[in-house]
């Protein structure tokens, strides 16, 4: 534990780096930024030994507007070069960070098998049910019946639930936040980040300019009723019936982190030596 | 190329044939000579028709011959499948089971000798041998290869009860007996040396690639099943591990891809190894690694295409997409190594100048070197190692992608104060922030250009042999083929002069140009329908004279003979031509 009275090293602004967003006035993804930044801080790791990986989208911006390393890739492959890089380097914190597009649609595949690989990374989606960064097609959490110009009268397919599916595939952690709510937000990516495996948060985070309704989410969300668990079917029954603004952590869990034994044993000449007659 | 002796052992999938097939090469390689085994076989996991298909001589053998001296099938199963990939002549040798009906007529309208045995029912004499093992018995002793050397490779890898060996060893002596009965006219056996002089190796190009990346300092892989790669990736999963390092299946390429990429942003040299539907499938990460300056190495085993194509047999087909098949202007490193034993070397080197580039290396290897089995000298270890820039703790206004006179700027490691950068596939500036802006992308585009274009990739960019007026080009895998059947022309009165290029792109055009030096006319040779190589030439460089084209797909090798004659003719017809003056 920290000493309580030593002054810390890391404030939340040693995290943020001086580039100016591209987001939109009144985007979410601002106060997820400033949460990211918080949960660092809570963390005290410095910005140097963070790396922030994401794909591509409003919100996987994030990763240079940190001072930590960052990188930022293709669409919807974020959580594969995350992989990479935290096996590569298990000593390093990764955060992966992106939207519903980046993460459930594109990448939906790489979402279900970081889930059941559970390598200790944090995963942060800002849910915004829209692309926003295409000008406003629906994402595979949007409802069926919104209204665009690429999906006239809506999709007409139902919306994807991802918390339920992180469960089912393996997650360790499991977390619903609110980007109106920073500090809250800021606790549960905390408490992500110090959870081993996999750590997944969704963050409701609006998109006031193609989904102004969204607006309304602050009068929405409200704390998940119940305490947290570590039984996945009770997490799952709770979130397969609440009304998708339970904010909170939904399951935590003890499962095998994926690991891989680093220490050499044998020299290269030995391993070649198979190779004599 | 002094005798060899060229044979097979076919069988239905189960047989065990390439099992006698690989302790055939083991023995060979023991009695102190050198040989080549290349599997064929069809699409069924069980139960389908295979062939181990062996050329074995005192020399280094790199390709197949045009003959078999020896085809021994267990049964006739399937074996029509396979009758144009074992030519056999009116000196070849048919040998078949007594009750397995009558061969393929395929197999015999070259004018092969067929004698029937009764190789199954031997087998059940000798107390629980094995039929492949009478096959082995029988082939060896064709072929020459003592009987206590192919004692001795049965022993070694033997992991089952002592029993069933000395019924196998039993089985083993079965069917040299029978060899030894066949009345004349029998093709000549070699006489090996012994023994097998210190050094010498006993490997698979899969095997060889895999040993070339770790030598080449990869520690880390992710990559998805593919035929004909597999083979590469379960030899290294293990020694990898044994060396400190990792590797991790992906859940498709999309991800292997990726996965390397991040692996290598972490500092860690990394590898993936596909063939062409997996390499298709990572094009965009490639470009992504080209964009963000980081290294990687994706092993591209070949294999017959477009699309699913013919999986399990060799093609030179991946080549067009390999130098030109991203998107935006992305230069990028390809290699082909030119035999089994090269797969090594040009690996670790693919690795070393990702690593001094900061750039993706492609190296085409395909499925005839990947799944062929050789005996070789053991390479030596070339100890200088280029290594990547790497950007030092707290370098002031440090800016990942400077414009510097090399293009190549230094790479900051995750975990290194002082140098946070983000790494990006966004066009960008300098210090790596997403830039839009014209001056920015001609920047970048150049800086990335030049780092591979000023290079010295020193003399390894080819193999040049020979001399005269008219020359062959080649690459990778059918270099054994083209390099044996210049010999033969060269034995017939026709020299000419062998350029088999090691690095495609960037392609070396002014080297190119010195070691065509008076060439008057070029003829490209290549496994592929379409004239990749030709094509990728004539398109990035001026070759002599008007450049003419041998290629054609797989699966079906180039042979050196056939080679040799085309040689020839083209030749003769190039001699009489007057030239027109330049």
């Amino acid at each position: 534990m920290n000493d309580m009275t030593a002054p810390l090293a890391f404030a939340a602004a040693d995290y943020k780096s001086d580039y100016k967003p591209i987001w939109c006035p009144g985007c979410g993804d601002y106060t997820v930024l400033s949460s990211v930044t918080k949960a660092l801080a809570m963390i005290q790791r410095p910005p140097h030994e963070v790396a922030v990986v994401s794909g591509i989208g409003c919100s996987s911006r994030l990763p240079a507007y940190t001072t930590c390393y960052g990188f930022h890739g293709v669409h919807g492959r974020a959580l594969a070069a995350g992989t990479g890089l935290k096996v590569a380097r298990p000593d390093l914190t990764v955060i992966v960070a992106g939207g519903d597009g980046d993460g459930y649609s594109i990448g939906g595949n790489h979402f279900l098998h970081a889930c059941r690989r559970n390598v200790d990374l944090t995963y942060i989606v800002m849910d915004n049910h829209v692309y926003g960064m295409t000008k406003g097609q629906a994402s595979p959490t949007t409802e069926p019946d919104w209204d665009n110009k690429l999906s006239p009268g809506g999709t007409g397919v139902r919306a994807f639930h991802p918390l339920v599916i992180a469960l089912a595939s393996g997650a360790n952690f499991v977390a619903r936040a609110f980007s109106g709510d920073p500090n809250g937000t800021a606790a549960i990516i905390a408490q992500a980040i110090r959870h081993p495996g996999f750590s997944f948060v969704e963050v409701l985070s609006p998109c006031i300019t193609f989904r102004p309704e969204q607006r309304q989410w602050k009068e929405l969300v409200h704390a998940a009723p119940v305490a947290e668990t570590d039984d996945p079917a009770r997490a799952a029954r709770r979130i397969m019936t609440d009304d998708g603004f339970n904010v909170g952590v939904l399951y935590a869990g003890s499962r095998p982190v994926y690991a891989r034994a680093k220490e050499a044993s044998a020299s290269l000449a030995e391993i070649e030596a198979e190779f004599a007659l | 190329m002094e005798r060899t002796f060229s044979l097979a052992i076919a069988g239905s999938g189960g047989a065990g044939v390439m099992t006698a097939g690989t302790l055939l090469l083991d023995a060979a390689a023991r009695a102190g000579l050198y040989g080549l085994m290349v599997r064929t076989s069809g699409p069924q996991i069980r139960g389908g028709e295979a062939a181990a298909l062996l050329r074995l001589g005192a020399q280094p053998v790199a390709t197949l011959d045009d003959r078999f001296d020896l085809l021994l099938a267990i049964d006739w199963l399937n074996l029509n499948r396979f009758a144009d990939e074992v030519p056999l002549g009116p000196g070849s040798l048919l040998v078949g089971d007594s009750d397995a009906g009558e061969p393929p007529a395929a197999l015999l309208s070259g004018g092969a000798r067929l004698v029937t045995l009764p190789l199954k029912k031997i087998a059940k004499r000798s107390g629980g041998g094995w039929v492949n093992m009478i096959a082995l018995g029988l082939a060896g002793r064709c072929a020459g290869v003592p009987a206590d050397a192919l004692q001795a490779a049965l022993r070694s890898s033997w992991k089952r009860e002592a029993e069933a060996l000395q019924a196998n060893l039993a089985a083993l002596a079965e069917g040299a007996a029978m060899a030894a009965g066949l009345d004349a006219p029998v093709p000549a056996p070699l006489v090996p040396p012994g023994s097998a002089p210190e050094g010498r190796w006993l490997l698979s190009g899969n095997e060889a690639a895999g040993c070339g990346a770790i030598r080449g300092g990869v520690r880390f892989v992710a990559a998805y099943p593919i035929t004909p790669a597999t083979e590469l990736l379960e030899w290294m999963a293990p020694a990898l591990s044994r060396v400190g390092g990792t590797l991790l299946q992906a859940e498709d390429e999309l991800a292997s891809v990726n996965m390397i990429i991040g692996a290598s942003y972490g500092g860690v040299p990394s590898l993936t190894a596909t063939a062409g539907p997996g390499l298709a499938l990572m094009a965009e990460g490639i470009g992504l690694a080209v964009a963000a300056e980081v290294p990687i190495v994706v092993v591209d085993v070949m294999r017959g295409g477009p699309s699913t194509g013919i999986p399990a047999k060799s093609e030179q087909s991946d080549l067009s997409f390999a130098v030109d098949g991203l998107h935006g202007d992305a230069p990028r490193l390809v290699l082909a190594p030119t035999s089994i034993a090269d797969c090594l070397a040009t690996t670790e080197w693919a690795v070393q100048l990702a690593e001094a580039l900061q750039a993706p290396a492609l190296v085409l290897s395909d499925q005839f070197m990947g799944q062929s089995r050789a005996v070789i000298d053991k390479p030596a270890h070339d100890a200088v190692a280029a290594q990547r820039l790497v950007a030092e703790a707290n370098a002031p206004e440090y800016r990942r992608y400077a414009d510097t006179p090399s293009g190549v700027s230094p790479m900051a490691v995750p975990g290194t104060p002082g140098t946070v950068y983000t790494a990006d596939g966004l066009e960008h500036s300098e210090r790596g922030i997403p830039s839009s802006g014209a001056a920015d992308h001609r920047k970048q585009l150049a800086k990335r250009e030049r780092k591979l274009a000023q290079h010295d990739y020193g003399p390894h960019w080819a193999d040049i042999e020979g001399a005269g007026e008219l020359a062959v080009i080649t690459f990778g895998s059918t270099t054994g083929a083209v390099r044996e059947a210049v010999a033969r022309a060269a034995a017939r009165g026709t020299s000419l002069r062998l350029v088999a290029l090691r690095l495609l792109a960037p392609l070396q055009a002014n080297a190119l140009d010195r070691a065509l030096a008076g060439v008057r006319q070029v003829l490209v040779v290549e496994q592929n329908h379409g004239g990749q190589l030709l094509r990728y030439l004539k398109s990035r460089t001026d070759l002599p004279g008007r450049p003419s084209g041998l290629h054609r797909p797989g699966p079906l090798p180039l042979r050196p003979g056939e080679l040799a004659d085309a040689f020839v003719d083209w030749a003769s017809a190039r001699a009489h031509k007057e030239e027109v003056p330049a």
